[in-house]
């Protein structure tokens, strides 16, 4: 009675904080507390087998199916604190309320005897008596269940397939393309430009320069470009000078190292 | 040893699963208080296996355990249809299935 006594309050704790926290991923963080103490208190009410279950099956499998939807429907997607029907969510704590009130009530006016417990049941170990009814009494309860399961399955696949609408392009097509436009429009046959990498500042985010001394646009990835966060190595090259400099007193371009400085005055040139 | 206490954490868990039905409006997150609503109801079967003293109340746990994985598989490839479709895993959104 110990665990359950412990373990109470954290589940209740736990699945109100279902219901008030923003974001879905620490929803499921907490239904995985609920999980873990449930089968915390299966091992206390003589389920050992359950106990099992329910880590492997709920906080192993089912929790992780959730994570993953998460993770491919977007980590932030919270909720909207909008109401479409006025007052819903304050009738629905009220009926919640209600309906817990009623059960307890109800379960607080029987009286349920003494608790014959389970150790005559599990008197051959708990897995073996659940295996003997099982398939002895459930066996066709147990059969039906192996076709839900392929059903289960294959709705899914059906549900999270998509048609291809055009056909696969091959390792082959690519490299054939390549060469079109090598020969169509002298478009660079070869892998692209790496981003910069300098004495100082060696960063995905700083493109190579070109022997112009112009940036290489292709050589920084095109998400960043359009995230707007690509630096560029003239500017980079003047703020680290700033830095020595406020760190060395007024000794700026002594110790500065030869990379960094043709790039400093490429631009003092073009300027 | 009293069982009432675990029948009425049972039922408490699962009042707090059908209020976050009712208010929750993230598809995915309706579905986990489904889960604990299934979840309360388990422990209340695993507890009166222990009152009567015989293991019917844990096959049954062990069947909605099963059909809880089923259900969840399937539950979670619509939300992630109409998510396809719709771009929000409201349920809100979701009012018209047809399109």
């Amino acid at each position: 009675m110990t665990a359950f006594w412990i373990l109470a309050p954290v589940m209740v704790l736990a699945a109100l904080g279902i219901l008030f926290v923003r974001k879905a991923v620490h929803a499921a963080l907490l239904l995985a507390v609920v999980m873990i103490s449930l089968a915390i208190l299966y091992a206390a009410l003589e389920a050992p087998f359950l106990f099992a279950v329910q880590i492997i099956v709920y906080t192993g499998a089912i929790l992780m199916l959730f994570l993953f939807v998460l993770m491919l429907v977007g980590v932030d997607a919270s909720d909207s604190v909008v109401e479409t029907i006025k007052g819903q969510r304050w009738l629905a704590f009220l009926g919640g309320a209600l309906l817990a009130t009623l059960l307890i009530v109800g379960i607080a006016q029987i009286s349920l005897g003494a608790v014959v417990g389970l150790e005559d049941a599990n008197s051959d170990g708990n897995v073996q008596g659940l295996a003997n009814i099982i398939f002895s009494h459930y066996v066709f309860a147990f059969e039906v269940t192996s076709a839900l399961l392929i059903t289960a399955a294959v709705g899914a696949m059906v549900l999270a397939h998509r048609e291809r609408l055009t056909p696969k392009v091959t390792q082959g097509d690519l490299a054939k393309q390549r060469m079109r436009d090598y020969a169509e429009s002298g478009k660079h046959v070869g892998p692209l430009p790496p981003p910069g990498v300098f004495a100082r500042h060696n960063a995905v985010d700083t493109p190579a320069l070109l022997p112009d001394g112009t940036a290489a646009e292709s050589s920084v990835s095109r998400v960043l470009a359009a995230r707007g966060t690509v630096r560029s190595a003239p500017a980079e090259a003047h703020h680290v000078d700033e830095i020595e400099a406020q760190l060395h007193g007024d000794l700026p371009a002594a110790d500065v190292p030869a990379d960094d400085r043709p790039a400093d005055d490429r631009e003092g040139d073009e300027a | 040893m009293n069982i009432e206490a675990y029948i009425a954490l049972s039922a408490i868990l699962f009042s707090i699963g059908t209020i976050g039905v009712l208010t929750r409006r993230n598809a995915i997150v309706v579905f986990m208080c489904v889960e604990l609503m299934l979840n309360a109801c388990n422990l209340a079967l695993v507890a009166f296996a222990k009152q009567h003293g015989n293991l019917d109340g844990q096959v049954t746990a062990f069947f909605v355990m099963v059909v809880a994985a089923a259900e969840v598989v399937v539950g979670l490839a619509i939300i992630m249809t109409i998510f396809r479709t719709r771009r929000s895993a409201s349920v809100d959104d979701a009012s018209l299935l047809k399109y």
